[in-house]
């Protein structure tokens, strides 16, 4: 076979791996029906979106980078803060309270404090990165509490009230329009995403947690490219944050609680790590779960999330998506 | 301010106690153990249990506490901890919170969400009036038996034969194998005795700190400063860090400056800021050794 | 002859072991040269010092007229020194044709862009099968490298150190552990390199040093011990007594084979 085939064979080679498969398509025309199908869970839906998203930007800065962050909610706390304080500080009206530009916004500070905290975080090894994630995050619970005078501290911060979406679409109270705006945020941030893991700069995220010591012998500035996996990480994960802030139109100190560090980790792992869509099966999974076993007996609900973690670390590699592309291997081994 | 630094060194003598068992077990298998605060939760729930059910006193309560807690430790190491050894931190990470959970939900279960009253022995109780300044008993019973219980454990690490296989075995395992160390016996043993002393120091603590099921996830936190701050290779390390994070803990506690007319605590935030800085700039730890190689 | 790489004084201590010992040493543009020694003469930390995996107690290395002492790894690969593990290094999870657009694109200095998507620069592609092929990775450039068989996964390790088309390539035991029947490959694939790149070879198979070698340095202890052309090493009666009681390297002494 001749060189300039089989560089088209490869070409396309690389252009089929990156194809739109029908099971995502499937699944984000499914997401946006769901609000037409049962607009009485509209709020329910809004909040998997949210937590998608935040699990999305933790799958980044995990999957990706393999950046072991138990602190990854400080981001989605400071995006919060931010957009519900700039809400608040435009008393309602347009431009200043305008959801997009809040997102944009949280999204400019949290990638800005990402940036910063990423030299940080990155200076040391596994545990230590776990430490100081975790460190970081505990500053900024403290941070907001202690400053009651800008967050409202205990209290929350009150009166967030953003204005229509550009100008066109108001919040209504169940959550319909909402739900809209978080899934159509989501589905254009993943997008951006699964656009950026599949470039040549996605590609050296995945050689340097395959292999460090050789991703630098090729000349990949290893730090530089975690830097900016954080940094984007920690952005999309604001943007998470300014949506609860913005379609809940208030923002409490629960935002930066531990519990939503430790609980989008268990997603991502749940949904499967460093696959995008595991973040979005492992979000919608656990609000299921939550739903469910919460309903049944609603303070013992932890005890099956830990047995859940306690199984899933014992016996299933890659989450839910790794387990269903298990059961495929399985069934495909029969055929033949 | 003589009482802020008494009570600082009851409370981070106690941390020691708590967290000298999880920072061996780090240096000595590399491996993260979150779930080590259930322990000492565990410990306290036994000690209650003893005397509300059964009307012990608390001297007996610390010994049950420490002998079920190393029990369970040790069931629990053979079982599934000796299974995560060699996966990822992320999984152990996921492994033991998801312990943590499991163990806050039935503390939550059998015994109630609120906080658990402890009496301390009638012996204990009140204040020992020395003229000039007045000691709480108990708090100063838990600062003798701390310390005689860590001139123990050095005497027993510096002395006995197992304690000087451990240290061969924290300095580097794999050289301690080559001399015919058995490692994976050390480890079980002291895994063990590390979760039976958090049994104990959960016991003891029960009557300073409140008891309740959301214990494990607040001290976790604390746990992780002392071994960010005192490093994993030695007890001293972490025995320091602990007085010194509890007696900055207290005195945060009373200390609130006032800036820009804003009351501010400044406990949390100072322990939280002196973790991340010195993990930066030295990850051995305040008192650790800078690596041999 | 200007060097393309060279050490002034480097010392490495783990502890109180001296694992490279004040080594002064220089390579030449186009070098075929070989470092050989007996186990634990700290030729892999050699290495390691030499493409910045370690960084030196002291001395300095010069790469290309720069003094790259300081310089992290990656800065290194950049500036053309390139290099291959004894223990493969490899990207368990990438395809061989990954993993080579990956190495061209960062020497290209395309690596950060994430604006497109990976496979659409044509003669990256290009340039990335033509490689493939001639290091007969072309049937398998597909498949998961994790589960290629151990010799393709060597050649895999050759191919991604000479992608970059680097200006000295460092080959640490290129033929460890492959089955006897394919050493000849990769020996045929070195022999083929471009003649202006400079190639540092470590290697125990003496038949292999002297077939590849055009100068040798013996490194014993952690110092250099005899540098020269091959057959003056061959020739040199302290190598010899070195390496006394190793029959099949005093049988390659005895009659050196391909040395020039």
């Amino acid at each position: 076979m001749s060189t300039g085939r089989r560089t088209s064979q490869a070409m396309s080679w690389f252009a089929n791996r990156a194809r739109w498969r029908w099971p995502e398509i499937a699944l984000w025309i499914a997401a946006y029906a769901l609000v037409i199908l049962f607009p009485s869970r509209a709020l329910l839906f809004n909040e998997v979106a949210i937590l998608a998203l935040f699990a999305v930007s933790l799958d980044i800065v995990l999957g990706y980078a393999g950046i072991v962050s138990l602190g990854h909610g400080a981001f989605f706390g400071l995006g919060a803060y931010a957009a519900g304080l700039l809400a608040k500080a435009g008393a309602g009206v347009a431009p200043l309270s305008d959801p997009t530009l809040g997102l944009l916004f949280a999204a400019l500070v949290c990638g800005f404090v990402g940036y910063i905290t990423s030299f940080l975080v990155l200076r040391g090894a596994d545990l230590t990165r776990l430490m100081v994630t975790l460190g970081v995050a505990l500053i900024f619970a403290e941070l907001a509490n202690r400053m009651a005078w800008l967050t409202g501290g205990a209290d929350g911060l009150q009166g967030v009230a953003p204005s229509k979406i550009l100008g066109l679409f108001d919040f209504d109270l169940y959550g319909r329009n909402a739900y809209l705006y978080s899934l159509t945020v989501l589905f254009l941030l993943f997008v951006l995403a699964r656009k950026i893991v599949q470039s040549p700069y996605g590609l050296s995220l995945r050689a340097i947690k395959g292999n460090a010591l050789r991703a630098r012998a090729i000349g990949i500035p290893v730090n530089r490219r975690l830097n900016a996996a954080y940094t984007l990480g920690a952005a999309y994960a604001g943007v998470a944050g300014a949506l609860l802030a913005q379609t809940t139109s208030f923002v409490s100190l629960d935002v930066l609680e531990f519990h939503r560090s430790a609980d989008v980790m268990l997603i991502v792992i749940f949904g499967g790590v460093g696959t995008l869509y595991g973040a979005i099966v492992g979000a919608a999974a656990y609000k299921a779960m939550y739903d469910i076993l919460a309903a049944a007996t609603p303070q013992y609900w932890q005890f099956w999330l830990g047995l859940a973690l306690v199984l899933l670390v014992l016996f299933v590699r890659g989450g839910i998506l790794g387990l269903v592309a298990e059961v495929r291997r399985r069934i495909a081994g029969h055929g033949k | 301010m003589l009482t802020i630094l008494f009570d600082g060194l009851a409370y981070g003598m106690l941390l020691f106690v708590l967290a000298v068992g999880l920072s061996i077990t780090l240096g000595l298998m590399n491996f993260i153990n979150l779930a080590h605060g259930a322990f000492a939760m565990a410990g306290g729930y036994i000690a209650v249990v003893m005397m509300q059910r059964f009307g012990l006193s608390l001297f007996w309560g610390l010994p049950a506490a420490f002998v079920i807690c190393a029990i369970v430790g040790a069931v629990l190491e053979r079982t599934l901890y000796v299974r995560l050894y060699d996966k990822s931190h992320l999984e152990q990470v996921m492994f033991t919170i998801g312990l943590v959970f499991m163990s806050m939900a039935a503390v939550d279960y059998f015994m109630g969400a609120s906080p658990q009253i402890v009496d301390v022995p009638k012996i204990l109780d009140g204040n020992l009036e020395l003229g000039f300044v007045s000691i709480n008993k108990y708090r100063l019973f838990v600062i003798v038996f701390c310390a005689l219980l860590t001139v123990v454990l050095q005497l027993g690490l510096s002395k006995t034969r197992f304690g000087s296989r451990l240290r061969a075995a924290v300095d580097d395992a794999r050289v301690a194998r080559g001399l015919g160390i058995d490692v994976t016996k050390i480890f079980a043993l002291t895994f063990a005795f590390g979760s039976g002393l958090a049994g104990l120091g959960g016991a003891l603590g029960a009557a300073i700190f409140s008891l309740d099921p959301q214990f494990p996830l607040k001290f976790m936190i604390y746990f992780l400063v002392v071994i960010a701050v005192g490093g994993t290779s030695t007890i001293t390390g972490p025995f320091f860090a602990s007085i010194l994070l509890g007696v900055a803990d207290v005195a945060g506690k009373y200390y609130t400056p006032e800036i820009g007319g804003h009351k501010i605590e400044i406990g949390g935030f100072v322990i939280y800021t002196i973790m991340v800085l010195v993990l930066i700039f030295r990850p051995q730890g305040l008192f650790g050794r800078a690596p041999g190689k | 002859m200007t060097a393309v790489l060279a050490t002034k004084s480097l010392v490495r201590r783990f502890g109180g072991l001296t694992a490279t010992n004040n080594v002064t040493f220089s390579l030449p543009v186009g070098a075929r040269h070989a470092l050989i020694g007996p186990n634990g003469a700290g030729k892999t930390t050699f290495v390691n010092l030499l493409s910045g995996v370690l960084a030196p107690t002291s001395g300095r290395v010069i790469l290309d007229g720069k003094d790259v002492t300081a310089w992290p790894a990656e800065n290194r690969a950049r500036a053309g020194l390139s290099r291959t593990f004894q223990i493969n290094q490899l990207f368990a999870d990438f395809t061989p044709l990954e993993t080579i657009g990956l190495a061209l694109s960062e020497a290209h200095g395309e690596g950060a862009e994430f604006w497109r998507r990976v496979g659409t620069h044509r003669d990256v592609v290009d340039e990335a099968v033509s490689i493939l092929e001639r290091l007969d990775l072309g049937d398998v450039m597909e498949d998961r490298v994790g589960s290629l068989p151990y010799g393709k996964q060597r050649l895999l390790e050759i191919a991604i150190a000479v992608a970059p088309k680097p200006k000295v390539l460092l080959l640490d035991e290129p033929a460890a552990g492959v089955p006897e029947g394919e050493r000849e490959q990769i020996l045929d694939i070195i022999a083929a390199l471009p003649e202006e790149m400079a190639l540092v070879l470590i290697e125990h198979d003496m038949e292999l040093v002297f077939r590849f070698a055009r100068t040798i340095s013996v490194l014993v202890g952690g110092a250099l011990f005899v540098e020269g052309s091959a057959s003056e090493v061959a020739r040199d009666p302290r190598v010899r007594q070195v390496y006394l009681g190793e029959t099949e390297i005093d049988h390659h002494f005895d009659k050196p084979g391909g040395a020039s």
